[in-house]
């Protein structure tokens, strides 16, 4: 192993290599920060690009690009409230608030801090694990995940502040619904698409994070001027670029890097699984274990909630390579695309690259962990400008935010048909936000909702019907008694916490 | 995405123009050395089977000189039929456009995924077909598609095969097909879906099946690392000494072919000129140098040809998709 390291690190290092690296960083970043274009897209942008590179160059310039695009794709979300890739969208949950509370600087900072983190720790499984990690890839199956879509689901808890309970479940179920529409997963046939060609496809994850994150946002901020002007005198008075971060906040994430990227490192080495769930699960996991006091921060702007989510996120992303590169099983649609390009090499991922392309294996592994210092290198200083965005006359910035959701969402489909739909969602995110009702449990029920009926139902199908398997198999058993304790958890504290109150009371 | 469009519409005005004035010459002979770029319309995304093609098929056109340059663009949605309709609708503005293809484009239509059928476009060439591959676990008891039928006549659930697609689709039409060859019941024949042909091999390796129906393209490299074995083919002969599900007794022949279409109205001579070209693609080095890396089979069939293997592949498909139970 130890040889093919050095291998793999004479590769990467090569001046055409390192230039990959850093080529494949920026233009990642750049792509992922306009909503709309994701890492597929960017990865997309690219192959014909590397068609005439050699293997190891050309998977270093797609792994660059990746994680740039990740990484760009989480200022979009702290910024303008535009996650453009669903990894993001629980980066938006804490990151807005805080960017709204003037601490735009801040926020990107830790965002790039814990990327960073994630993936370089992921990058550190990845070298010393990976081809032992391949089991694990294969220990999970369909009802399992659905178990795991269903612990993702309990993120949803961190929108139920007191009183709010039925509204944040009434969004997920709305959320639920949307996911629904268009051809069914599993025996192809079309549902409440009422015979148009245009929801066929059902309703893109882009169309509706942009609707009712972006687009509700920037509206909500015309019709509640006052609000939001108050608001924006605020974001100019705190420095909103500055970055700085106290050595208490540092504490405190430190511990949730670590937690979070081993976690998210896990989930994305799972095929089935990958980034966004692994966002969720971490924020989830997150909020679960903090303090009472902490938890009423918890999508507020809480710089835990931050950090968990984005570690997780890079650290899944890094994992999802243990089952593309050992087992030639692609966990997502990117690293597809990269299966794709591979095989186009002449390159057979599987459990025999180590062996036959060591400088593949290695090389990409070692340029993921250049790829993240680089990324650092290369953002932190930039963000006090990118902040300086937000100081931007309101006028002229709900028009680009405006602008960009819409065209972004044009520029995937090229159907006009989508603008409409995007108008009409976020007329009705703005009808239930004046309402009070949380739009994050409804892009959480929307996105997890597909993934737990296609798993729910193959795994009915595997057990020809019977449900048995929720407690016979024991992982799947394991991880709902994990959702159950989640669930419980507060249930539990309250009751401990009225026999306190009730004790003291004697005693008083 | 824009400006492709864009130019595609100018060339395509250009092009119909120098057309008309070579019609106007030379009494409309229109010779394949005319074509000198081609568009290429992808109904998927990026990284697929579909972009694989075009753009392999484009990469070889221009690198052997037979074109001067080609475009590609990517339109996913409905299956491919969003694709499609597109292709109908601008069809006066598409004359250099070719559209790639393949068997979803009669299950679709069949299943009325999208209101198009191969007949609303003008074949050009079948290209290139993928068996499909039959494949169980290295260290699976089933040993050959013999065995396979053995425990489907004791219990048809002890044998679930996993597959890339919807039931109904490609990976379930197969083994369905090899069944009701071998006067089984077809419907009772466990196809577990998973939404690509990647998950698909982590659910058999999961264990959580005990067969994997797929792309013979797909399973020849996992075959090859020693991950799975594949039992059958659904090939007229072995391809590396694999067995075919043929000589095991099903008598099925079956290619999930690709192939190009172009816009409804284009003139006979165009059409002859472009399948012209295609052949003349497949038969250089560089084409035999991507087809043998992609593992796809040489399956040219032009124009008129494509067109009845089209209507009698319908028949054949809707006839057992009936059977099953998943057209009316």
């Amino acid at each position: 192993m130890w040889e093919g390291i050095t291998t793999g690190l004479l590769t990467a290092f090569t001046p055409m290599n390192l230039m990959m690296v850093v080529v494949g960083c920026f233009a990642g970043t750049f792509i992922g920060m306009l909503p709309g274009l994701g890492p597929i897209s960017a990865i997309a942008l690219m192959i014909p690009i590397t068609y005439g590179f050699d293997p190891a160059s050309g998977m270093i310039l797609m792994a660059g690009v990746y994680y740039g695009a990740i990484f760009g794709g989480s200022t979009s979300s702290i910024l303008i409230n535009a996650p453009g890739v669903a990894g993001t969208v629980a980066t938006a949950f804490d990151g807005y608030p805080m960017a709204q509370q003037g601490h735009a600087g801040k926020a990107l900072a830790i965002a790039a801090v814990s990327s960073f983190s994630g993936g370089t720790i992921g990058a550190i499984l990845l070298l010393v694990a990976a081809p032992a990690l391949a089991k694990v890839a294969l220990s999970f199956q369909s009802s399992d995940y659905m178990a795991l879509m269903v612990l993702g689901l309990t993120a949803v808890s961190a929108f139920t502040a007191p009183g709010q309970v039925l509204k944040a479940l009434i969004a997920t179920v709305i959320g639920l619904m949307i996911s629904t529409v268009g051809t069914d997963p599993s025996a192809g046939v079309q549902r409440f698409t009422f015979g148009s060609l245009d929801l066929v496809d059902g309703v893109s994850f882009l169309l509706l994070a942009m609707a009712t994150f972006a687009l509700s946002e920037a509206l909500m901020a015309v019709l509640k001027r006052d609000e939001v002007s108050e608001a924006a005198a605020r974001a100019t008075a705190g420095d909103l670029g500055s970055m700085r971060v106290t050595r208490e906040e540092v504490r405190e994430i430190i511990p949730v890097i670590g937690r979070s990227s081993i976690l998210g490192f896990f989930v994305g080495v799972l095929p089935g699984a990958g980034a966004t769930i692994a966002s969720f699960l971490a924020y989830g996991a997150e909020r679960t274990f903090a303090s009472a006091k902490e938890k009423l921060k918890f999508g507020k702007g809480s710089i835990r909630g931050l950090a968990a989510p984005e570690t997780a996120n890079n650290a899944a992303c890094t994992g999802s390579f243990v089952p593309l590169l050992t087992l030639g099983i692609p966990g997502s649609g990117t690293t597809a695309v990269m299966l794709g390009a591979l095989i186009s090499y002449g390159v057979q991922p599987g459990p025999r690259l180590f062996q036959n392309n060591p400088d593949v294996f290695w090389a990409v592994i070692i340029s993921m962990y250049l790829g993240n210092v680089i990324l650092l290198i290369l953002n932190l200083p930039l963000i006090p400008y990118i902040a300086r965005l937000l100081a931007l006359p309101r006028q002229i910035l709900i028009p680009l935010i405006l602008f960009f959701s819409l065209i972004g969402v044009y520029l995937v489909s090229f159907n006009t048909f989508d603008i409409h739909m995007m108008a009409g969602f976020a007329l009705a995110a703005i009808i239930l936000r004046l309402l009070d009702f949380p739009m994050a449990p409804l892009i959480l029920g929307f996105i997890l909702g597909d993934m737990i009926e296609d798993n729910l139902r193959r795994a009915l199908t595997i057990s020809d019907g019977s449900i048995a398997f929720m407690w016979e198999r024991p992982l799947t058993a394991v991880i709902f008694g994990l959702t159950i304790l989640t669930l419980l958890a507060p249930l539990v504290r309250i009751i401990r916490q009225r026999r306190g109150a009730m004790l003291s009371g004697e005693g008083g | 995405m824009n400006s492709n469009i864009n130019r595609t519409t100018r060339r395509a005005i250009l092009g119909g123009a120098s057309g008309l004035a070579a019609l106007m010459l030379i009494g409309g002979s229109v010779s394949a050395a005319e074509i000198k770029e081609i568009h290429f319309l992808i109904p998927g995304g990026a990284g697929g089977g579909w972009d694989g093609t075009a753009r392999g098929a484009g990469m070889v056109l221009s690198k052997e000189g037979l074109i001067e340059g080609a475009s590609y663009e990517n339109m996913s949605g409905a299956g491919g039929g969003k694709a499609i309709g597109y292709l109908i609708e601008t069809a006066e503005r598409q004359q250099g456009t070719l559209m790639v293809n393949s068997t979803p484009i009669v299950v679709r239509s069949l299943t009325k995924v999208f209101p198009f059928s191969f007949r609303d476009l003008t074949p050009i060439a079948r290209v290139i077909g993928d068996y499909q591959a039959i494949a169980v676990r290295p260290d699976s008891d089933i040993k050959s598609w013999g065995d396979v039928v053995d425990r489907f006549k004791k219990d048809p659930r002890s044998v679930k095969f996993a597959g890339g697609s919807v039931r109904g689709d490609l990976d379930h039409l197969v083994p369905a097909m090899a069944m009701k060859a071998m006067g089984h019941d077809a419907r009772k024949v466990a196809y577990v879906p998973y939404d690509a042909g990647g998950k698909a091999l982590a659910g058999l390796l999961s264990g959580e099946t005990e067969l994997l129906t797929t792309g013979f393209g797909e399973a020849i490299g996992p075959h090859r690392d020693g991950q799975i074995r594949i039992i059958a083919v659904s090939s007229d002969r072995r391809i590396d000494g694999i067995p075919t599900l043929k000589e095991q007794g099903a008598d099925v022949e079956f290619a999930n072919w690709r192939g190009f279409f172009a816009a409804p109205g284009i003139s006979g001579e165009q059409a002859k000129a472009y399948a012209g070209l295609l052949k003349k693609m497949q038969e250089t080095g560089t084409w035999e140098d991507l087809r043998a890396k992609n593992g796809w089979q040489n399956l040219y069939l032009p124009g008129d040809q494509f067109a009845a293997f089209l209507a009698k592949e319908e028949k054949e498909i809707g006839d057992l998709m009936r059977e099953l139970g998943f057209l009316k």
